[in-house]
């Protein structure tokens, strides 16, 4: 399942296995492939230029440093989210609730970054923590309400999406609004409470781009994610929860404690997309910021396989997309809503061949 | 006072109730149904697209569920022949009226209704707000005094009985689905038809809210429409605002109680036995 192993598996010679390990992708790959044939198909069919199409797709996302942060840019909310969902699926759980998370998480960071004035060494892993502990216990509700209730995390969690979007409504519309503004949002944080720009130690980043060290902050969440479900007692846990709940039972693990961890765990990591919003990007909490990062999460996190790695991979892809999209709006004249067309297929299609693979396996 | 908000509530219930009762047929077979949103949505942009090209509202509504029905095919066909997982594919599915809808965003250009008829002490209203009763209380003997109901729920509950019938849980669950999307797609209809206008995502999770009735109402068409019509008033309250309550309280109501009523303080909500299982 993941790059390490492959790499073990190609040392030894045992090309089989390393085969079989590679087979794993293939149906993300070939979601990739129909995807952009698809696409190339319907612009195709609207009397424009396919090749066109296509040089414009690579060259939005490659042509420079530039446009590459801003590919990176965009996935960074999308690693988070995607991790989010990952570590729910491996455990059996679905966390449909990341974008609720998000929301709160962001709340939470803009309001100690509004009110507290301490120095960047201080003020920055609170406001971080503060972002992880309220996705956290956005994420932990729904959990706790399975484990001792048997409430479905799914209903839970999209009726807490709900709640968090009205209550934020309200705080930022009706409390925290900005003096003299129309545009429902926060005043900014303190210059303290900001994570800087790459473009300010990157020199072949210009100082519009927005990359920051957000994205940082999700790669090494890559690999935590990672290291503690592939090499920890609680990674074991958790995945046995998800593959063989009673045999888990038997082995002296609570799942039901398990489920709660995990849940809170989830909406901690959705949680550091509100980060990335608020540190890294707008300085502010503006009303409804994200666009749907907590439901592309799930097709980050399918076409990743659910590997941290996979799902890296995954958001860069979804990033390129998002910026691609715009740029074949104004170039092409070709509407967004191809790509989440698109990208709906894409789901469906990768979850068909996930349930013909366990349908196999269960004859 | 309270008379003002009942033409409200009724308009704001009515695409609920569609969408509840869709989710009902779909839940009660076994198959959890997420895509009520995309299903309702694509209803919508079908019944004024169908419109617009043909200049009859009558069009326009089968157009409108025929889009729906076909969104409901490819979440049967996901979900129930190739075993995906169904919330997943829901999802996926909303994703996919969301970008649809978008990308054949049709011309702004207003459309006509669908035909009222007027009522003593009523008022006016829509047709279709006269059927989501009728409709109600039909579901419910369908569903609960006919052998048909009797199989249909068997699908969802107890797939060994439907296994020594030598039934197929595949065919019930089918019918199921296309049966959610056809009621999904005529609240969509209808939601369009009162505003005259197609907008994008104008479901505003309305399909959510119609599966938190779902859950509110224990699966059950009387209660769960029951439930719209409480929600429908939720809105209506908003809406008027005369109370000065925060209206986002009012409008996360239906989500809290949805949330209490699961974890059983508030009577029990059991679902179907074997909802989202995949093996037969």
């Amino acid at each position: 399942m993941d790059i390490r192993k492959l790499f073990i598996l190609l040392l030894q010679g045992r090309i089989s296995d390393a085969k079989q390990l590679l087979l794993n992708f293939m149906p993300s790959l070939f979601a990739i492939f129909g995807f952009f044939l698809l696409c190339g198909v319907v612009v195709h069919a609207r009397g424009q230029n396919a090749l066109e199409f296509y040089s414009i797709i690579f060259s939005s996302g490659f042509s420079s440093f530039d446009e590459f942060g801003y590919v990176l840019f965009n996935a960074t909310p999308l690693i988070f989210t995607g991790l989010a969902v990952g570590i729910g699926y491996k455990s059996g759980l679905f966390n449909i609730g990341c974008e609720g998370q998000l929301y709160v998480a962001a709340f939470a960071t803009a309001w100690i970054g509004m009110h507290l004035n301490l120095p960047a060494l201080l003020l920055v892993p609170l406001c971080i923590a503060a972002a992880m502990i309220a996705g956290a216990v956005w994420g932990a509700i729904p959990g706790y309400l399975k484990a001792k209730y048997g409430a479905h995390e799914v209903i839970n969690t999209i009726m807490m999406n709900f709640i968090a979007f009205a209550l934020m409504n309200y705080l930022v519309t009706s409390i925290y609004q900005e003096p003299g503004q129309m545009i429902p949002q926060t005043r900014q944080i303190h210059e303290t409470a900001r994570i800087p720009r790459l473009a300010s130690f990157v020199p072949s980043l210009p100082d519009s781009n927005p990359l920051n060290t957000s994205f940082l902050i999700a790669c090494v969440c890559v690999v935590f994610c990672y290291i503690l479900l592939t090499h920890t007692r609680w990674g074991y846990e958790l995945r046995l929860v998800g593959n063989a709940r009673d045999v888990a039972s038997y082995g002296g693990i609570n799942p039901r404690a398990v489920t709660v961890w995990v849940m809170a765990l989830s909406g901690a990591v959705a949680g550091l997309a509100g980060v990335a919003e608020v540190m890294g990007y707008r300085y502010r909490y503006l009303d409804s910021f994200s666009s749907g990062w907590g439901f592309t999460g799930i097709a980050v996190a399918l076409l990743g396989r659910n590997n941290p790695f996979g799902i890296l991979a995954a958001a860069v892809l979804f990033g390129l997309l998002n910026k691609v999209a715009l740029d074949i709006d104004i170039l092409l004249g070709i509407p967004r809503g191809l790509f989440f067309a698109g990208q709906g297929m894409l789901i469906i299609w990768l979850v068909c061949i996930e349930g013909i693979s366990r349908k196999k396996n269960d004859t | 006072m309270i008379l003002d908000l009942i033409p409200t509530t009724l308009r704001m219930a009515t695409p609920l109730g569609f969408a509840a009762l869709g989710g009902i047929y779909s839940e009660r077979a076994g198959v959890i149904n997420l895509a009520l949103e995309g299903m309702m949505l694509i209803g919508a942009f079908g019944y004024v697209v169908g419109t617009q090209v043909s200049g009859s509202t009558g069009f326009g509504l089968l157009t409108g569920i025929g889009f729906a029905v076909g969104l409901a095919l490819l979440h049967a066909v996901a979900s129930v022949t190739f075993h995906a997982e169904q919330v997943v594919t829901g999802i996926g599915i909303n994703i996919l009226a969301l970008g649809i809808t978008e990308y054949l965003l049709p011309l702004p250009k207003q459309v006509g209704g669908l035909p009222q008829w007027q009522l003593p002490f009523i008022g006016s209203y829509s047709f279709i707000v006269y059927l989501l009763p009728v409709l109600m209380v039909v579901s419910h003997i369908l569903l609960f005094k006919t052998p048909w109901g009797l199989r249909l729920r068997a699908a969802g509950e107890s797939t060994e009985a439907l296994a020594a019938l030598s039934l197929s849980r595949a065919k019930w669950q089918y019918i199921g689905i296309l049966l959610s999307g056809l009621l999904a797609g005529v609240g969509g209809c209808f939601l369009a038809s009162e505003v005259h206008y197609f907008t994008k995502g104008m479901t505003a999770g309305r399909g959510y809210l119609a599966l938190a009735a779902v859950i509110f109402g224990n699966w059950r068409p009387l209660s769960g429409v029951s439930a719209c019509f409480l929600f429908g008033f939720a809105t209506a309250l908003e809406l008027a605002n005369r109370w000065n309550i925060p209206g986002q309280l009012l409008n996360s109501l239906p989500y809290i109680l949805t949330m209490v009523v699961l974890i059983g303080f508030v009577g029990t909500s059991r679902p179907p036995a074997s909802l989202g299982k995949m093996k037969s």
